[in-house]
């Protein structure tokens, strides 16, 4: 669900890494990733344990991979969709089941996890966690205590209430371009089930959108990361990771940019992102292999130390960074937890309904 | 740049009468199967197999559309199928204003991109063809130039330079030109920009080509005849360049009515156009037999307008013989 860095990374950049390839027996795992979601070091020492050559290559938008599996073929060994997406691409018959006995790291899962990718993947048969977040609210500390007159934002009010958006029209507002992830909020701050599908509610939700359009600068899922990084805006509604990456290139830049993130107390969605083994998957079993190695729980830290979003693995937690483990807006605690909701995919007569809305709210027309 | 090809194939060749006494007419249709197998093979069955989707339903499977006119249940179910064909996507899209507004959109944006675009290009390409004869193929290299980097990295530094804090901006603000720093990243004038700034070298290759080809003669002779240097320019150099007029035209404004990627950057939400539009019902709906519709529809509207204008010409210079 994180779309990172330039989407023109999507145009597939190969990163082949260790021996070109050349000799038949040589055993490879085709990986398709997020963009910028992984520690390099933990690939090579995959390689380096088992022997297997990793192709890694990267998408930065669920659309992307929707539609190379969809369309078959793809000769990837494990992806890694969102768990709404990974729902529909189930149904659609784009994956295998896992082999579970060749997975001996599933125990070092996390069973509050587990139990909520349950909901898109059905006692969990056809994938793991790889990392999860929120889609929340990022914002830039000092223009917005200078519009508003403080840095604390705890609430959707501030962007859902007019009278609050307008006062940052200025300095710039960018939301995802993604109805899966908006519409569901809009109806969350109405009172609504943030799941309905029903023309009345999403009626609703159109209308709070609508009220505060004409504040909205952009609506784009990638290009934030850059605008809030520079200072160019100062409020996105976004994906958590993306936006403390925003937070470390403007740290980076010592620019006087600071950047903060909020996971709004009325609730905000939670997406996970699974790792999966396509049904025509030339390397079934390098897949397993590199699926349980990404399970061991060091392995696993290391990444969530390198990307700043919180993994599934309940094992792991002993080796992630206690600044992450303990920032609650990576790893919520317990209460915030409880309020977080998931979005099951929608169905494509409601899709058609969600998209024409969502059109007439980007246009604003 | 195909049009230049043909515009230069239109002119006699001076082998012909060496492939005559060779015997031939084997020969010639030999040179001219290849652009056939060409259209064959890249343009009529893609379009076929795009128009076959149209007409299926989406389905949640691999691939996601129902199939249609398929030999599965032999030829007599691929016959049996052209009775229970249907065109919903196509009455869908006429239902929805939004299809026809992002097309109409798209058709006005692209056409005054592309008379931005000649409007620039022309004393470029005016320039070079009268620029010394050794100096020409620099200039000619100067156009080609940008295309040695990524179009996508192009773009990108397009918003590095219309921000609010960009670089025009800062040259504006500190030249006290203006006070407020211009909001045009994010608005249809950046789509301008970002559009006659990409496409300018397709507009400037054709018509430097029929420009240089030119005789220069034809000028001297008005102007000792007494004509004004801008009623020569308008009776002789643009009636003549006119060929080049019209390819470097439909090079710009094929491509930027379809345009994704400008719009997308540099453009706001608000910007509705139909490459926007079949990226959003592919990717986003997955409603792959809608976007191929609108694909459908596309074409026709690009294709047949075109034909129409290019029988009025050949009538025209039909008629002028």
């Amino acid at each position: 669900m994180i779309r990172k860095a330039l989407w023109l990374s999507a145009t597939s950049v190969f990163l082949t890494l260790f021996t070109p390839a050349g000799h038949a027996e040589d055993r490879v795992v085709n990986v398709f990733n997020w963009s910028d979601y992984i520690d390099s070091s933990v690939i090579e020492d995959f390689t380096k344990q088992t022997g297997i050559k990793v192709v890694y290559d990267t998408f930065d938008s669920n659309e992307i991979l929707e539609t190379k599996l969809l369309a078959g073929g793809s000769g990837y060994d494990v992806v890694v969709p969102s768990g709404n997406f990974l729902a529909r691409q189930i149904q659609a018959g784009v994956f295998q089941k896992l082999d579970k006995s060749k997975l001996p790291n599933i125990s070092n899962m996390w069973d509050v996890i587990s139990e909520r990718t349950a909901k898109y993947d059905p006692g969990n048969e056809y994938s793991v966690n790889y990392m999860w977040g929120t889609v929340g609210i990022g914002y830039n500390v000092k223009k917005v205590q200078a519009a508003l007159g403080t840095d604390k934002i705890d609430s959707w009010d501030v962007f859902f209430n007019p009278e609050s958006l307008a006062k940052l029209k200025d300095c710039g507002v960018y939301v995802l371009d993604s109805p899966a992830d908006i519409i569901p909020a809009a109806l969350k701050y109405v009172g609504l089930d943030p799941n309905s599908t029903s023309p009345d509610d999403i009626a609703k939700a159109e209308e709070a959108l609508m009220k505060v359009r004409p504040f909205i600068r952009k609506f784009h899922s990638s290009e934030y990361i850059n605008a809030l990084a520079n200072g160019d805006i100062c409020l996105a509604i976004g994906f958590s990771g993306d936006v403390f990456q925003a937070r470390n290139r403007a740290q980076e830049a010592k620019q006087g940019v600071e950047i903060g993130y909020s996971v709004p107390k009325e609730g905000a969605q939670i997406w996970f992102d699974q790792m999966a083994i396509p049904a025509d998957a030339p390397h079934v079993a390098e897949a397993h292999e590199f699926i349980n190695y990404m399970m061991k729980p060091e392995v696993i830290a290391k990444s969530s130390n390198f990307v700043l979003y919180a993994n599934g693995n309940k094992a792991s937690q002993q080796f992630v960074d206690k600044a992450i483990l303990d920032d609650p807006s990576i790893y919520p605690d317990e209460a915030t937890v409880q309020k977080l909701y998931t979005v099951q995919p929608y169905d494509p007569k409601a899709q058609r309904v969600i998209t024409r809305t969502w059109t007439k709210i980007v246009t604003g027309q | 740049m195909s049009n230049i090809a043909v515009a230069d194939a239109a002119a006699p060749s001076t082998a012909k009468p060496f492939l005559t006494r060779l015997g031939a007419g084997f020969v010639n249709r030999l040179v001219i199967i290849v652009p056939y197998l060409w259209l064959l093979f890249f343009f009529l069955i893609p379009f076929v197999i795009v128009f076959k989707i149209s007409l299926s339903q989406t389905a949640i499977a691999m691939p996601p559309y129902t199939p249609v006119l398929d030999f599965s249940d032999g030829v007599s179910g691929f016959f049996a199928g052209f009775r229970d064909l249907n065109f919903d996507n196509y009455v869908w899209l006429t239902q929805d204003a939004l299809y026809f507004k992002a097309y109409v959109t798209s058709v006005i944006i692209a056409a005054i991109s592309t008379v931005l675009t000649l409007i620039v290009g022309y004393p470029i390409a005016y320039g070079m063809s009268r620029a010394p004869a050794t100096i020409r193929p620099t200039l000619l290299m100067l156009v080609i130039l940008p295309f040695w980097t990524s179009f996508l990295i192009r773009v990108y530094a397009w918003i590095g330079i219309l921000k609010p804090e960009g670089l025009l901006n800062q040259l504006l603000l500190s030249l006290h030109i203006i006070n407020q720093p211009l909001v045009i990243l994010n608005t249809y004038t950046a789509i301008f920009i970002g559009i006659v700034y990409s496409y300018l070298p397709f507009m400037v290759l054709p018509l430097y080509s029929s420009l240089e080809k030119m005789d220069y003669s034809l000028i001297e002779a008005a102007k000792d005849l007494g004509c004004p240097p801008t009623a020569a320019f308008w009776k002789i150099t643009f009636p003549l360049s006119l060929p080049g007029v019209i390819a470097g035209c439909l090079l710009v404004f094929i491509p930027a009515v379809g345009e994704f990627v400008i719009p997308d950057l540099l453009g706001g939400s608000q910007t509705l156009m139909i490459g926007k539009t079949l990226w959003n019902e592919f990717f986003a709906n997955r409603d792959w037999p809608v976007s191929s519709a609108v694909a459908v529809i596309l074409l026709l509207l690009l294709t047949v307008p075109i034909m129409l204008f290019q029988q009025a010409q050949a009538r025209a210079q039909e008629q002028g013989k």
